[in-house]
């Protein structure tokens, strides 16, 4: 680790980390300010989706989420939060060596006296600092909103906990896939694409593996490992598949530093 | 002992060549100059010996440690200034030479105030309104600034101005005075016969020739020039005459071996102006291309 590297990585982030951050928190407490209305008309509500087609319930999860408790609601508000969260964490992994390699400073970076793994360490420990600000951020106006809006009603704080600390694990899962994917191709010219690819084919696989029913797709998307509407349902994590999501960020950050501290890095061609 | 100790060192960026076999050392306090065509490997050579790239095979020394185990330690005494500049577009210059200096121990900030006094370089401006040659000039602080024992010049003028383009000679001429190595790229011959004392020559990835930059210019080569009346090509149809050339009543050629010979094959002629002159080392160079 070094503190030059990260606080430099730290910082070229910080613009994006705040609007990542506001915006989410606007997300979450404009959600949540209209649970009063849902639970008051909860019966009407769950009758009213149960008009839609089962698959398009399937697909939006609806069949399992009960929109008249403040835990159900929120996790039908979390599948939101988690596809912008994947975005951000996708658009970190995919930009965190390949920005630098894209705008030709690597060249600066890696001609100074450190080691590949003290660099990669450092822009991981920046990175992963980023998008803690933005759980915080999403963590404060969660509970603020359940403060202000849950309109008496009931809901089990633990079961929250597990909901918010999923977060973290959903974050660094697309964070090092975007990562190992950036170090196996030769060049990523432009790393939004890349995000936002990642990001949304993640929660379309899980969305239409409902659809199919039988088909077991699902189970390669973290939307799915770290499902809310599981966690709220069961008030616990599916563990078998929350482990295989450590598994897989283990195993794709070491392979990050393999093939990094192997890397050529691409002269200005 | 040799700063640079370089043996049979090979890239190969998949199937494409960067260098083959390359081997060559270079003495402390030497200013080498490495010269070649664009694509010829020149900076393939540098990037190997900064562990930007890791080689296909053999080996490379800088200060007597391996490049590929000993990166880190090894990039404490170097400076480098890369042919293209790129930086961190967002930052200030004084803050670009800040976070470099901040990589090396020491306090750097009176060297800083130093080399942007000579090379003119304004502290405040962003580096995305720099020019080209500006730009340079910041590459050119950067690699400095923290006193390296080794310095890679990769193709350092491109973008200067003559007068910068002295300055920097001078800054150059002044850092080896004070002990420092010098490895100095480029493909304008004149610079490197300016600087250097002995030179590379690298084409199409391989050395093709290694020596003192007098022992180039004069133990091979002599440029003759004659000018006469009713002068035919034939009568210099001598072994060791090349590019024989004539323009007019001029006849050139270069001739290597005993001068001798040449001379007396002139003094038969009656001739209105001759020279005998050492080939500027764009003519020995263009010389190896063919």
């Amino acid at each position: 680790m070094n503190a030059t590297i990260y606080r430099h990585e730290f910082r070229a982030r910080l613009k994006s980390v705040i609007i990542w951050s506001l915006s989410l928190a606007t997300l979450i407490l404009f959600f949540l300010s209209m649970f009063p209305l849902f639970s008051d008309q909860a019966a009407m509500m769950n009758e009213f989706l149960a008009r839609y087609p089962a698959q398009l319930r399937a697909a939006f999860g609806f069949d399992k989420m009960d929109l008249s408790t403040v835990l159900g609601f929120y996790s039908f508000t979390l599948v939101f939060v988690e596809l912008c969260l994947a975005i951000q964490a996708g658009n970190y992994g995919f930009g965190l060596v390949s920005i630098d390699e894209n705008e030709l400073t690597a060249d600066f970076l890696l001609s100074k006296p450190v080691s590949r793994t003290q660099v990669l360490t450092s822009k991981l420990l920046a990175a992963f600092t980023s998008l803690l600000i933005t759980d915080l951020v999403v963590w404060v106006s969660t509970i603020l909103g359940f403060l202000l809006f849950r309109s008496g009603h009931d809901y089990d704080p633990s079961t929250l906990v597990l909901l918010l600390l999923s977060l973290v694990i959903f974050q660094l899962v697309f964070m090092s896939i975007g990562l190992v994917i950036s170090l196996l191709v030769r060049r990523i010219r432009s790393v939004t694409p890349y995000g936002l690819g990642l990001a949304f084919g993640a929660y379309v696989i899980n969305g239409f593996s409902g659809v199919f029913g039988d088909v077991k797709l699902e189970l390669i998307t973290p939307f799915k490992h770290l499902d809310p509407t599981f966690i709220v349902l069961h008030a616990s994590y599916d563990a078998p598949l929350v482990l295989l999501d450590v598994v897989v960020i283990l195993v794709a950050i070491g392979v990050s530093y393999w093939l990094y501290t192997r890397r050529d890095i691409p002269a200005v061609s | 002992m040799s700063i640079i100790e370089v043996n049979n060192l090979t890239k190969y960026y998949g199937k494409s060549r960067g260098i083959v076999d390359v081997s060559f050392s270079e003495e402390e306090g030497e200013i080498f100059g490495f010269i070649g065509p664009n694509g010829a490997g020149k900076s393939t050579t540098i990037r190997l010996l900064l562990s930007l790239i890791h080689p296909t095979s053999g080996i490379a020394q800088v200060f007597g440690k391996d490049v590929t185990t000993h990166g880190p330690e090894i990039r404490r005494d170097i400076g480098y200034l890369p042919s293209e500049v790129y930086y961190y577009e967002g930052m200030k210059v004084k803050e670009l030479l800040k976070y470099s200096a901040s990589f090396f121990e020491g306090d750097c900030t009176q060297r800083i105030k130093e080399l942007s006094d000579i090379m003119e370089l304004e502290q405040n401006r962003r580096i995305s309104d720099l020019s080209y040659g500006n730009k340079k000039k910041v590459g050119i602080v950067q690699g400095l600034l923290h006193s390296p024992k080794l310095l890679f010049l990769d193709e350092p003028t491109a973008g200067l101005d003559p007068l910068m383009q002295r300055k920097f000679f001078d800054l150059i001429r002044q850092e080896n005075a004070r002990g420092v190595t010098v490895f100095f790229s480029s493909h304008i011959l004149g610079e490197v016969q300016r600087l250097c004392n002995r030179v590379g020559i690298i084409r199409e990835g391989k050395i093709v020739e290694i020596s003192d930059i007098r022992t180039l210019q004069q133990n091979n080569y002599k440029k003759v020039n004659v000018t006469a009346e009713g002068l035919s090509p034939a009568t210099f149809d001598l072994p060791g005459v090349t590019n024989l050339q004539v323009e007019d009543s001029t006849i050139h050629f270069f001739f290597k071996g005993d001068i001798n010979t040449v001379l007396q094959m002139i003094s038969s002629v009656q001739v209105t102006d001759l020279t005998i002159e050492e080939p500027t080392l764009e003519e020995i160079f263009m010389h190896y291309y063919e």
